[in-house]
């Protein structure tokens, strides 16, 4: 069984879901860093596929896929590593990246290769629903791999119901209207009336979590949280070995 | 019966398979504000009067259609210049900037956004807010700050913020992300002034029409001059494309004029030092749209080179690489020292000064078969004091 829809099935509050970029800080700290963050007990593992032009992320994501771009991380490198990790760790794993990367490897062949490394999910935060269904479902149905689609506090309710209806991941719930790593106040009515839409998809909040009481929060309005760029200064800062020590300091 | 290829407005969004709005979720409600509202605000009577009311008394149009006597004589086939140069601020630029500012004001957004290459669409949209009072940010490659510097002092008078983007390769590219970024940030107040037909649907088919009065002008004032509205061929630079778009637009289904799109082919379109997007660019997503981009095997996209800021863009908008993809528009690539050259034989055979950008478009008559009574249209997209200091500077001139 896809380990995403495992998780889900066996676990519904308090997931954890830390987001690394691929090929950071050195190129082949993905695998250490994945495997600890399975041995810390992390629920799912996001990892990004780094790309030249992220619209959706703020600076430290961007700087961190640029500096993973010079280490020489690509797709063929990211699938060796996802492998490799897979020999140790039974994380869900789910890749983060740009439609341009999937069209350019080939929509089918990328897929499959998903499949086949041992990938449980994708985010394509670029590719949205509707070109998604006019143009892409037919292929994407063929694959086992779950989708997540975002939605955001300006997402009409009409629409999340959609984005319910073609997500079979997770409903990935951007907390504030803003690139990746925005501070922001956070609107708990919008975290409140998505709750009470009784949707199918469990629902994880990201972009701007960085600590505990943010972690806490999100686990009172959803089913979990995903960290990202507070993980990745953490990494920068203190080096690919301290993992722990941040997952420590979240729970 | 043949059935006739559509060119003029895209279907969905879309161009053939070209266009769309490949955009993250957190700009749906702005751009989808925009979908639902462009062609109903460009067709309100008080929007027409406004657009047109300000084309003619503050940007002056129309531009005149030159016939450039001297390049005739030089080149022997009829040759004219449309004098987008002449407009206010000196590029057809302009005329995008007016129209959408216009747009943003009847969508009640207080805040204006702009990305910029040459400098020339951030003049032009420092100049529009400073008109109609509305706070103005744009967005400028720090590569760029430093090559266009006049551009940068024009921007600052008129009262914007100019904001480097450090990103990338520190261009054009990198402006326009910054500039979306900035549009996630703000989705409620603010305007995004996109400075050609790039990006997400509805700006290729909504900055198209704003530029289409370059053709509209054309057509008419080439049947006062000759008594026929179409010319053999028009020929114009292509960056991102939005003065080559106004200069098509009414000739898109006359399939007897041709069309000649420019790309800036830096210093050769194999040197790997190039922006000749549509020769060695494969199809691919770029701000928000499908089109034909230059990129690595990977997807990633690759920094372009191009002497010129305006046409230093790695992809095209989703028109002209279906234009191009559909044999309607011919490519030629011009390498940097060529545009250098003709810019400098426009200067000494007409007395006018093009940019850098234009330079290219008017390179293109050495690469074209051209006979004695064929009528070229030049677009003349901007005029050069921007690129005096290029110019100059170039080895070979003095
Ligand atoms: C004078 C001039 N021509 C052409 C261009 C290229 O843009 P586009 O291809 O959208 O006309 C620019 C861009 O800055 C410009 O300043």
């Amino acid at each position: 069984m896809n380990r995403l829809q495992k998780l889900f099935q066996s676990k519904s509050k308090d997931i954890l879901n830390i987001y690394i970029t691929a090929g950071f800080p050195a190129l082949h700290d993905t695998v250490s860093i994945v495997k600890k963050l399975d041995k810390a007990g992390v629920d799912i593992v996001e990892i990004g596929m780094p790309y030249s032009d992220p619209l959706a992320d703020g600076e430290t994501i961007q700087k961190s896929s640029m500096r993973a771009l010079e280490n020489g991380m690509n797709l063929s490198v990211l699938f060796e590593q996802v492998k490799e990790i897979r020999k140790e760790a039974e994380v869900p794993i789910v890749l983060m990246g740009y439609f341009n990367q999937l069209l350019q490897y080939g929509i089918e062949r990328f897929l499959m290769q998903c499949e086949s490394v041992g990938v449980d999910g994708l985010i394509i935060p670029d590719l949205p629903i509707d070109i998604y269904e006019m143009k892409y479902k037919a292929l994407f149905d063929k694959s086992k791999l779950r989708l997540s689609f975002l939605i955001t506090p300006q997402t009409p309710a009409d629409r999340i119901k959609k984005i319910d209806l073609l997500s079979d991941g997770f409903i990935y719930m951007v907390s504030v209207n803003a690139t990746t790593g925005t501070e922001r106040n956070i609107d708990e009515q919008y975290f409140e009336r998505i709750h009470n839409m009784d949707l199918n998809n469990p629902r994880l909040i990201g972009f701007g979590i960085k600590d505990r009481a943010g972690y806490e929060q999100a686990n009172r309005f959803a089913n979990g949280a995903i960290i990202g760029s507070a993980f990745i200064r953490h990494v920068d800062t203190f080096g690919a070995e301290e993992v722990a020590t941040f997952i420590n300091s979240i729970r | 019966m043949e059935e006739r290829v559509k060119f003029t407005y895209p279907e969905n969004g879309f161009y053939g398979e070209f266009g769309g709005a490949f955009i993250p979720e957190l700009l749906q409600p702005c751009v989808e504000e925009l979908q639902h509202n462009y062609l109903k605000i460009m067709s309100e009577p008080s929007f027409l009067y406004a657009f047109e009311g300000l084309l003619k008394d503050y940007v002056g149009r129309p531009t005149p259609l030159y016939y450039a006597q001297r390049m005739s004589d030089y080149y022997k086939s009829h040759i004219y210049l449309k004098r987008e140069d002449l407009c206010h601020t000196g590029a057809h630029k302009v005329n995008n900037t007016i129209g959408q500012i216009l747009m943003a004001q009847r969508l009640n957004k207080k805040r204006i956004i702009a990305e910029t290459g040459a400098g020339q669409h951030g003049v032009a949209t420092a100049t529009v807010c400073a008109l109609v009072g509305l706070e103005c940010i744009v967005y400028m490659g720090e590569k760029d700050i430093a090559r266009q510097a006049p551009n940068v002092k024009r921007m600052k008078m008129l009262g914007a913020e100019v904001r480097p983007a450090r990103s990338g390769s520190k261009t054009l590219k990198d402006a326009t992300n910054e500039a979306i970024r900035d549009w996630i940030n703000n989705p409620e107040d603010t305007h995004y002034i996109i400075g050609s037909v790039v990006g997400p649907h509805p700006y290729p088919d909504m900055v198209t029409r704003f530029q289409s009065v370059i053709s509209q002008e054309m057509k008419r004032q080439l049947m006062e001059k000759l008594g026929n509205e179409n010319p053999t061929r028009i020929i114009a630079c292509v960056g991102g494309g939005s003065n080559a778009a106004g200069a098509y637009f009414h000739y898109l289904e006359r399939e007897e004029v041709e069309l000649v799109s420019v790309e800036a082919a830096g210093l050769g379109v194999h040197s790997g030092k190039t922006a000749a997007t549509s020769q060695i660019g494969t199809k691919g997503v770029i701000h928000g749209s499908m089109t034909l981009l230059m990129q690595t095997e990977d997807g990633q996209i690759v920094e372009p080179h191009s002497i010129s800021a305006g046409l230093d863009y790695p992809g095209i908008g989703p028109l002209h690489a279906h234009l191009i993809s559909a044999n309607r528009a011919k490519v030629v690539a011009i390498e940097d020292d060529h545009a250098v050259k003709a810019a400098y034989l426009l200067a000494q055979k007409e007395g006018i000064i093009p940019a850098l950008e234009t330079s290219h478009a008017l390179a293109a008559l050495d690469k074209i078969e051209l006979k004695p009574d064929d009528i070229n249209v030049i677009n003349l997209s901007g005029r050069g004091d921007k690129d005096l200091e290029t110019f100059i500077n170039f080895e070979g001139h003095e």
